[in-house]
């Protein structure tokens, strides 16, 4: 027979005794340390087999930088930027959609967690639901996919010309901040909507997918509904094309003054309050509906 | 202690859609159920009788349409966190374990979202690995265990916070017999050694009869029973049978007084008898069997509770305690 140590009786129910103190941080996020610590080292348990699986997504995202070389090709400006502006474009707004993508990318797999019963033991956790979702999992793949993104902003950064001074770094720290922040928001958007959704997935994917396809894209060669859509509803503008006018002094088109670059932090704040409520819903309508 | 589980016309009602039109199904239907500590309760019904919408709404997972509940006295939907810090649940088909990790790996991760200190967690793991006999796979991924294995590890994940209340949603489903026994006597020992309260949902009557000493039933929502196990013999009005084995060959007996001649075999010499458990004793039915012929064994067999459960059923959703 093992015996329990004395003194630290969990026998003694409801007793929360052994339980971190409020101000302990540390102890308070290690369930999510543990988990998230496990995640990774379950992914790169098989060296080769991860390798393959960075590389793939590597290529990916070489592809889609590709795509904007090869549209310079044929013309020599886009929307009013020329190439190596579009870099900073695409650095800024596909690295801060592929930081998000590694940390919040499953929740728009909410589906499947709901039909594999994930989340009903998720009820079970003494964790709140957003969070244990969120901590679950994590793509290490897509550190590649981020390195695409690192390279686009440094060269972006590097081979424009930009009065360099503490507002410029402050502005680029800010605009990548709040874009990876409204990315993670869209994921927990899309993962609340399909609470609703039968294969929500897909209808989703749209939003988070498109709206990535969109950030990386000058706004000012948007037709007025895409506009009032990815510049205001859903603010992708945010994330690269008006930091990078801001950053470049360049004046902007109809609708998007170029001050508007430092309004990242307000976007990703409206888009999180989409987020949570698109959750709150959600979460309302499975404990009134059953799964 | 105070109570553990206390519902009080407890109704959950869901809205199906089909087609256009909207039909209004009652999945549990004014259940009122008092669960005292250190119970073990067989909670026993039909597939969709509404055994896992109790359970849910147990946990916090659904909310209720009307009445209350309350759980390790603590509002389920409220004091969902609490409630998962104090009770065990193991759903038959939703698995609480990592599937792509070594299991060690999952009951020390469950430790650290319990916030387990480490030696009460390396204690609690020994005990588990020790009860169930899990230490030859401790170290094998998930997914690569034995249904039987893997249930043992569902249980011992659901265990290792050491929760007041455990409740299993058919924990024996698609176990070989001798997995069954294993699991049904760690079981009784934990709740003789840990005081636990146990709620059991399942279809397997052998469950009820090993670890059970109260059993509700549920039929359409409603509570159609609630006592021990005998007497939902006696109250379904389920026959016991008298089976003997006589000296000589003897024409069929089937004017024994209150028995029912069901069958003879080898020319007579065994004969089986059913008698209804409330008219009349095993001793009644003997003792006429023993006037008509030299009886050299008998066995009497208790009624095979599916049987009981059907009988219940067949009086239909009205039927009331």
């Amino acid at each position: 027979m093992v015996e329990v140590p004395a003194g630290k009786d969990i026998w003694r129910w409801g007793g929360e005794a052994h339980l971190p103190v409020r101000g302990d941080l540390r102890a308070r996020l290690r369930p999510y340390r543990v988990v998230l610590a496990s995640r990774a080292r379950s992914q790169t348990a098989y060296r080769a087999n991860f390798a393959l699986d960075l590389v793939s997504s590597l290529l990916a995202a070489v592809v889609e930088l590709a795509e904007i070389w090869v549209l310079f090709h044929a013309v020599t400006r886009l929307g009013g930027l020329e190439f190596q502006q579009m870099l900073l474009v695409f650095g800024l707004a596909d690295l801060a959609f592929s930081l998000a993508d590694l940390t919040f990318g499953h929740c728009d797999e909410l589906s499947d967690y709901l039909r594999a019963g994930t989340l009903d033991v998720f009820y079970l956790r003494p964790q709140p639901l957003l969070l244990q979702l969120v901590t679950c999992d994590i793509s290490l793949r897509r550190l590649a996919r981020a390195s695409v993104g690192v390279g686009a902003l440094g060269a972006g950064l590097a081979v424009n010309d930009i009065a360099w001074g503490a507002s410029s770094v402050a502005l680029v720290v800010v605009a990548l901040v709040s874009g990876v922040a409204m990315f993670a928001a869209l994921f927990v958007w899309a993962a609340g909507a399909q609470f609703f959704l039968i294969d929500g997935a897909e209808m989703t994917n749209a939003v988070t997918y498109g709206g990535r396809y969109a950030a990386t894209q000058p706004a000012s060669v948007w037709s007025r509904p895409v506009r009032a859509v990815f510049g205001f509803a859903v603010p992708m503008a945010f994330t690269g094309f008006l930091p990078t006018l801001r950053l470049l002094g360049l004046p902007g088109p109809a609708w998007f003054p170029t001050w508007l670059g430092w309004c990242g932090p307000l976007a990703a704040l409206w888009v999180w309050g989409m987020a949570l409520l698109s959750w709150r819903w959600g979460v309302r309508h499975y404990r009134s509906g059953g799964g | 202690m105070s109570t553990i589980i206390e519902t009080v016309g407890l109704t959950r009602r869901f809205t199906v859609r089909e087609g256009l039109r909207r039909r209004v199904l009652t999945a549990v239907d004014e259940l009122s159920v008092r669960i005292e500590p250190g119970e073990a309760v067989g909670y026993i019904g039909a597939n969709g009788a509404g055994k896992s919408t109790t359970i849910k709404m147990l946990t916090g997972i659904l909310v209720p349409t009307s009445g209350t509940v309350t759980t390790c006295g603590l509002r389920p939907v409220a004091d969902r966190r609490r409630i998962a810090r104090q009770v065990g649940v193991v759903f038959g088909q939703r698995s609480q374990l990592w599937w792509d990790l070594p299991l060690r790996e999952s009951f020390r991760i469950l430790a650290a979202i319990h916030a387990l200190p480490g030696d009460v967690e390396r204690a609690r793991t020994a005990e588990l690995v020790e009860r169930l006999d899990m230490a030859e796979f401790l170290t094998v991924p998930v997914r690569q265990l034995s249904l039987g294995q893997r249930m043992r590890a569902e249980i011992a994940a659901a265990l290792l916070h050491a929760p007041r209340l455990i409740i299993l949603d058919e924990p024996t489903i698609g176990l070989d017999v001798l997995s069954k026994q294993r699991l049904r006597e760690f079981l009784v020992e934990q709740r003789r050694s840990h005081g636990t309260t146990l709620l059991l949902t399942t279809h397997d009557m052998g469950d009820v009869e090993r670890l059970c000493d109260r059993v509700l039933v549920i039929d359409h929502g409603r509570l159609v029973y609630d006592g021990d196990l005998a007497g939902l013999a006696r109250a379904s009005g389920a026959e016991r049978v008298l089976a003997v084995v006589l000296a000589e060959p003897t024409p069929d007996l089937t004017d024994i007084p209150g028995a029912r001649h069901l069958a003879s075999e080898i020319r007579g010499l065994r004969q089986r008898l059913a008698f209804d458990a409330q008219a009349s004793t095993a001793a009644q039915v003997f003792a006429a069997v023993a006037q008509r012929a030299e009886v050299l064994d008998f066995t009497v067999e208790e009624p095979d509770i599916e049987d009981v459960v059907r009988r219940i059923y067949a009086r239909g959703p009205q039927y009331h305690l």
